[in-house]
């Protein structure tokens, strides 16, 4: 049965239904929801976005065990270009980054260059706190200090002692870092090694060699004044070793970070590689159980630095003043010594470098190697500082891209490098 | 289920409301004649409530479909910077940009191959598996419901399962065919076999989705007809062939449509599959798609104009798609159903 009435509240209830949705959904546009920060009981929650291994675990309990008022939440993604994905996506949208975010140092120049999206952490009580040809690559260029270093990465060769003795090469570290002074030298070794073992690779990636190489080239992608000039002797002197040793079966041809690089781990894919301080814990927890590897005092080619990472405190957050209180704290020579004993990062604070904690380390699973004496010793030997640009990362991404062209032999290295100059170009 | 005979056509014209009969026979126009803005009122009521009963539906689409299409578009002819925002007015040359870009072509073909890949032995097994959970079995509702479980997993837990089945140097799969004398395939390195592993991805997640929808349709299928076929010495494959197809056509059109819609715009799988650092689908973009080119650029580059650009390139393709596929199946269907 219909009436009037319930044809007009009909009528009435659809004209109101239609306006609250239309009301409710432009109002959703409007308000920025408060996604992180303090909760009722004046608990503030700091969150500490992190990738790969920095050590924070114990810090981050023992930070919360002794304070009320602040504590830490870890955000930890697999890779720095996962972390770094997630960087600008968050960074465009305004909101959604932790309040402290890690930054790979390669990346540093782009961060420096996004002018007002971090937050100035100078603070004049940090002063000498860390090396000075560290804190620089910090400085944006109105000097501001836009991140605290973590720490750096001295680079040492790791290698399998079991399989180098399978191949009659000499397993004592002392030995091995006297075979491997140059590059030449490096893969002359490769060569003897794979030929008399076979199903096993001298170094676990050649986008992890390109890396370490590249850390010991001046001006590897730009130029001082930021042109982009990838077509230069020194980056193509690389890319001629690192393609070359492709064909002679040195690589594992794995991408670096993939599940079958790390698989390889287990399956004696490689016997060597390129060892920076942070690598070490990486190492250890994707070759867990297996036995014999070892690191020795040495990098072909002289020194070489690759990586170490910044705490930065991006301004959207609404917790600025603790962020950059517990980056401070985290950054502090004390928790840093504390990381490289958990996971081999190596220190960038001046008096933790100095500490016997540091100096005296050796590491278990390295056969009781001296990591804190070599890994010093690998630092005072870094001589060239590459000159990274704002577009470092994305032009070493186009070039990682392009060695697994030639790697996975989709393309040779000719064709391949050509495209790798395309795509920088299309960089714009 | 019981469903009636009358499942497409009739069921809406009994609907429609009993307009001058009842009124005179209730209570309040027995007084005094109705007034005449009262009339009025009640022809509009009937007119227009239809409409702002269905009106929320399009305020909202309006507001989350149509702006964002019309932004899309206002971004596409600027140059515009992920981070830096809105530049100067170039025009098509985002458009051209992209168009001359190697990248874009490639990944057109990735995508229109990923797609065919995997939506055409979708929908077939689909239908297949659909028509064989419409027989009596026991626990009927167990089986029908078992074969929703991928659906509901996540795409990245599928990714993951399936990233180490197709791992090239030590995955399960490669292992297998190794013991049967067959040279390891090169999943994420080959562009054929790295669209295979890609579609198998998406068809574990699709095909039990779509076989229920199939299934709700083949139920609406009266069963006197397949009785009556029974008893014209039809078997059941010619039952399926001659009534079951032409019958479930409207569900058919539905679903190519959507999953030519979805398959298109695939990202998550692939971009999931792939290992290399950047995540463009492969160290040569093997399997690299269009919604991942992009990301690559909006997000990677950092420049919405050309994401922008290639997002309507890709509106078109799907339109195009969609349209193709609508008059084809139709065609299909209406060959079968010459009954």
């Amino acid at each position: 049965m219909q009436t009037s009435r319930t044809r007009r509240f009909r009528l009435a209830s659809s004209a109101l239904l239609a306006l609250t949705l239309a009301t409710t959904a432009a109002a959703c546009g409007g308000g920025d929801d408060d996604s992180s920060g303090s909760s009722a009981d004046g608990v503030t929650t700091i969150s500490v976005a992190t990738f790969n291994e920095f050590g924070y675990e114990g810090l981050i309990d023992e930070w919360n065990e002794s304070h009320d008022d602040i504590k830490l939440e870890q955000v930890k993604v697999g890779t720095w270009d996962d972390a770094k994905a997630n960087l600008y996506t968050k960074l465009a949208a305004g909101s959604g980054l932790s309040d402290i975010e890690a930054i790979e140092g390669d990346a540093m120049p782009a961060i420096l260059a996004e002018e007002g999206a971090f937050e100035d952490l100078t603070n004049d009580e940090l002063d000498g706190r860390w090396l000075p040809w560290v804190e620089e690559k910090a400085l944006n260029g109105d000097g501001q200090m836009i991140g605290y270093p973590t720490d750096i990465g001295p680079e040492g060769i790791c290698y399998r002692s079991d399989l180098f003795k399978k191949a009659g090469l000499p397993t004592d570290r002392e030995e091995v870092a006297e075979l491997m002074g140059t590059w030449d030298d490096y893969f002359a070794l490769g060569e003897d090694f794979v030929e008399k073992v076979p199903d096993t690779a001298w170094y676990d990636s050649s986008g992890g060699l390109a890396q370490a190489m590249l850390n010991q080239v001046a001006n590897p992608f730009e130029t001082d004044d930021n042109t982009v000039a990838v077509e230069n002797d020194e980056l193509q002197a690389v890319w001629a070793d690192v393609t070359g040793n492709i064909e002679k079966g040195l690589s594992t041809k794995l991408p670096q970070w993939s599940d079958d690089w790390t698989a390889s781990f287990q399956n004696d894919g490689f016997a060597t590689m390129a060892c920076p301080g942070w690598m070490l814990g990486v190492v250890e927890g994707n070759a867990e159980g297996v036995k014999g590897w070892d690191i020795a005092n040495v990098f072909p080619g002289g020194g070489g630095n690759w990586g170490g990472s910044f705490l930065t405190v991006p301004s959207q957050g609404d917790n600025i003043e603790e962020a950059k209180e517990v980056a401070a704290w985290l950054t502090a020579p004390e928790q840093q010594v504390t990381a490289f004993a958990d996971k081999g990062t190596f220190p960038s604070q001046v008096e933790a470098l100095e500490s016997d904690q540091v100096t005296a380390a050796t590491n278990t699973f390295f056969n009781d190697a001296p990591t804190g004496e070599i890994l010093a010793e690998r630092a005072q030997a870094v001589t060239v500082q590459p000159y990274k640009g704002p577009k470092y990362s994305d032009i070493l991404q186009a070039f990682q891209a392009a060695i697994l062209r030639v790697d996975d032999g989709s393309q040779d290295a000719a064709e391949s490098w050509d495209q790798f100059v395309t795509d920088v170009e299309a960089l714009g | 289920m019981s469903n009636s005979t009358t499942s497409r056509g009739g069921g809406t014209q009994t609907v429609s409301p009993p307009r001058e009969g009842p009124r005179t026979a209730s209570g309040p126009t027995g007084r005094a004649p109705r007034p005449e803005w009262r009339r009025r009122l009640t022809r509009l009521d009937v007119r227009l409530s239809p409409y702002l009963y269905i009106s929320p539906f399009f305020l909202l689409f309006l507001v989350i479909g149509m702006f964002p299409l019309a932004y899309t578009a206002w971004v596409s002819v600027h140059d515009w910077s992920l981070i830096g925002g809105k530049g100067e007015f170039v025009g098509l040359d985002n458009f051209r940009e992209v168009l001359d870009n190697p990248y874009f072509t490639k990944q057109l073909v990735n995508t229109i191959s990923i797609f065919l890949i995997s939506s055409v032995p979708q929908i077939v097994i689909a239908v297949v598996l659909a028509a064989l959970l419409d027989n009596q079995l026991r626990g009927r509702t167990l089986w029908r419901m078992s074969i929703l479980l991928p659906f509901v997993v996540s795409p990245v837990a599928v990714a993951i399962i399936f990233g180490s089945l197709y791992g090239d140097r030590y995955g399960l799969i490669n292992e297998l065919l190794g013991h049967v004398g067959i040279d390891p395939i090169g999943w994420h390195t080959n562009r054929f076999a790295s669209h295979v592993a890609v579609a198998t991805m998406v068809n574990w997640r699709w095909t039990g989705y779509n076989a229920l929808i199939f299934l709700a349709a083949m139920q609406a299928v009266p069963r006197e007809l397949y009785e009556s076929a029974a008893i014209d010495g039809a078997g059941r494959v010619r039952q399926f062939i001659s009534m079951t197809l032409p019958m479930i056509r409207p569900t058919m059109i539905f679903v190519v449509i959507t999953s030519t819609i979805g398959g298109l715009q695939i990202f998550a799988e692939p971009r999931l599959f792939d290992e290399t650092n950047a995540r463009n689908g492969g160290s040569d973009r093997q399997f690299g798609t269009i919604t991942m080119l992009i990301y690559d650029f909006g997000w990677q580059l950092r420049d919405l104009g050309r994401a922008s650009a290639t997002a309507w390139l890709l509106f078109v393709v799907i339109c195009a798609f969609g349209i193709a596929n609508f008059l084809l199946i139709r065609r299909i269907g209406s060959l079968g159903g010459d009954r």
